[in-house]
């Protein structure tokens, strides 16, 4: 589902002296439906920037990244926005909203904007927002109030909403107590077993050892740390 | 599928100087395009010369057409314009006061428009007016009183609903959160969302607030002296810049 292979990126700092960082070098893996893959090296070896080149949120320099049918090194950006719309979901460490927004419509907003019927959509978001014990008190208020802990549930929930058939996770669990973060456990088990092709960070190892199938060390694409 | 709108090579001199050189995008339906860069970019020349405010140099602006398809906006004749400027397209400007008419009722400015596209049934016209003021949350009981009694955020989503009533495919929008307080700004961010995923609508919007284009618009042009240096989704353009002059826009902004 998630085939990515001769990965490679620079950043160019234009307004400092035009340095040229580089962070990826020949990046492969994939991820087969149904599978976990977790990614592993140390703090800024290059994990959150493979997953955002996969979500289209950076750019790739050189490489094939193939979600599905889609190559997003080279794809138009109406054809990512597309990907993500239907096909790829992400679950990233920060919520971004629009601020007043009531917290069941953030999460119900990527089921309407695939045109799943309003009650439908907002019946699957009360039903996550349930399991992952957001007091049904503050379904009406926008997140942007709410605690660290509270806006990563709000997140986890808008990303399960819809059964993407490939899904990149961002320490799902992180800033979760034990009973969330079995909630959180439940629901990747649950995308799995539906088929669901995962790419993911896991600071928590005994949650990696859990869910995830393998581990790929991105420390070997890392740019003048490889071996 | 068919682009809404393809711009090719649109160009706008002032005398020597450079308004927007050599601009080309396609926008597809239901696709937010926003436009970023300092004053004196060139991004409402752009906007302007788009929406046939200003007369470009050369270039062109393919809109597809329901009767005929794509067709080259600049080449059609005056009365061919105004028609489009009052069915398919709208304009949302910066300033409320420069899109409403300040002397007529909140209901009579919604439904002037709709009067303008052939509509004579006044229950109808009436009904419809109260319909859209709801729908940017302006009070029934508001429909007869004049935008003069309004605050500036209640007259710029009057603005939006006399702007959208004939349901338009397309509109262009000037600044349309500048000049708002923030609490007003999200309510009318939420709202133009909710209408772009509802009714399919495309837009072009200029601003010069990323937080706005990160949350508003689906791709991204930064403009400097008038062209176009970077371009593509939002997110990837603000998070990664490729170009020097995109780098130094995103790195400015003040954390709040």
């Amino acid at each position: 589902m998630i085939e990515i292979s001769n990965l490679s990126k620079n950043f160019v700092l234009h307004n400092q002296g035009g340095a040229v960082i580089p962070v990826m070098r020949d990046a492969a893996l994939s991820v087969a439906p149904g599978e976990c893959v977790g990614l592993i090296g140390a703090s800024g070896a290059g994990k959150s920037t493979l997953m955002r080149m996969v979500y289209g949120n950076y750019l790739a320099d050189r490489g094939v990244i193939r979600v599905g049918d889609v190559d997003v090194a080279q794809a138009a950006p109406r054809e990512v926005l597309a990907l993500r719309r239907a096909t790829l979901g992400y679950v990233s460490q920060f919520l971004r909203v629009v601020p007043r927004v009531p917290t069941l419509d953030v999460v119900a907003e990527p089921l309407l904007a695939l045109g799943v019927a309003r009650e439908e959509a907002l019946g699957r978001a009360r039903d996550l927002l349930g399991r992952l014990n957001i007091p049904e008190r503050l379904w009406p208020l926008s997140p942007t109030t709410f605690s660290g802990g509270e806006q990563q549930r709000v997140n986890i929930a808008r990303g399960f909403a819809h059964g993407y058939p490939a899904l990149l996770l961002d320490e799902p669990t992180a800033s979760l107590d034990a009973a969330n973060r079995e909630v959180v456990l439940t629901l990747i088990e649950e995308a799995k077993a539906r088929g669901a092709a995962i790419l993911g960070i896991f600071h928590d190892e005994a949650a990696r050892a859990r869910v995830c199938t393998r581990v790929v060390d991105v420390t070997r694409f890392t740019p003048g740390l490889a071996a | 599928m068919t682009p809404l709108l393809q711009v090719k090579g649109l160009t706008k001199r002032y005398g020597a100087r450079i308004g927007c050189a050599d601009v080309s995008f396609d926008l597809y339906p239901g696709e937010v395009m926003g436009i970023v860069g300092e004053s004196g970019s060139g991004k409402s020349t752009l906007l302007n010369c788009l929406a046939g405010h200003l007369e470009a140099d050369s270039g062109h602006v393919m809109f597809d057409t329901r009767a005929e398809g794509l067709r080259d906006v600049r080449a059609m004749s005056e009365p061919e314009r105004r028609m489009l400027a009052r069915t398919d397209w709208a304009f949302v400007h910066q300033n409320p006061r420069d899109g409403l008419r300040m002397g007529v009722s909140a209901g009579g400015n919604v439904g002037e428009r709709l009067m303008a596209v052939g509509a004579r049934h006044y229950g109808d016209i009436r009904a419809q007016a109260q319909d859209w003021l709801g729908r940017v949350e302006i009070a029934a009981d508001r429909i007869d009183d004049r935008p003069t009694a309004f605050s500036g955020g209640m007259q710029q989503r009057l603005q939006i609903a006399r702007n959208l009533v004939t349901g338009p495919r397309l509109v262009f929008m000037d600044e349309p959160t500048g000049g708002l307080d923030v609490s007003v700004q999200a309510r009318l961010l939420d709202l133009l969302r909710g209408l772009v995923r509802e009714m399919g609508l495309s837009a072009v919007i200029v601003t010069h607030d990323l937080a706005v284009v990160r949350l508003l618009a689906h791709r991204l042009m930064v403009m400097k002296s008038g062209h176009v240096v970077e371009a593509g989704l939002t997110d990837q353009v603000l998070d990664d810049p490729q170009h020097g002059y995109t780098q130094l826009l995103v790195s400015s902004v003040l954390q709040a």
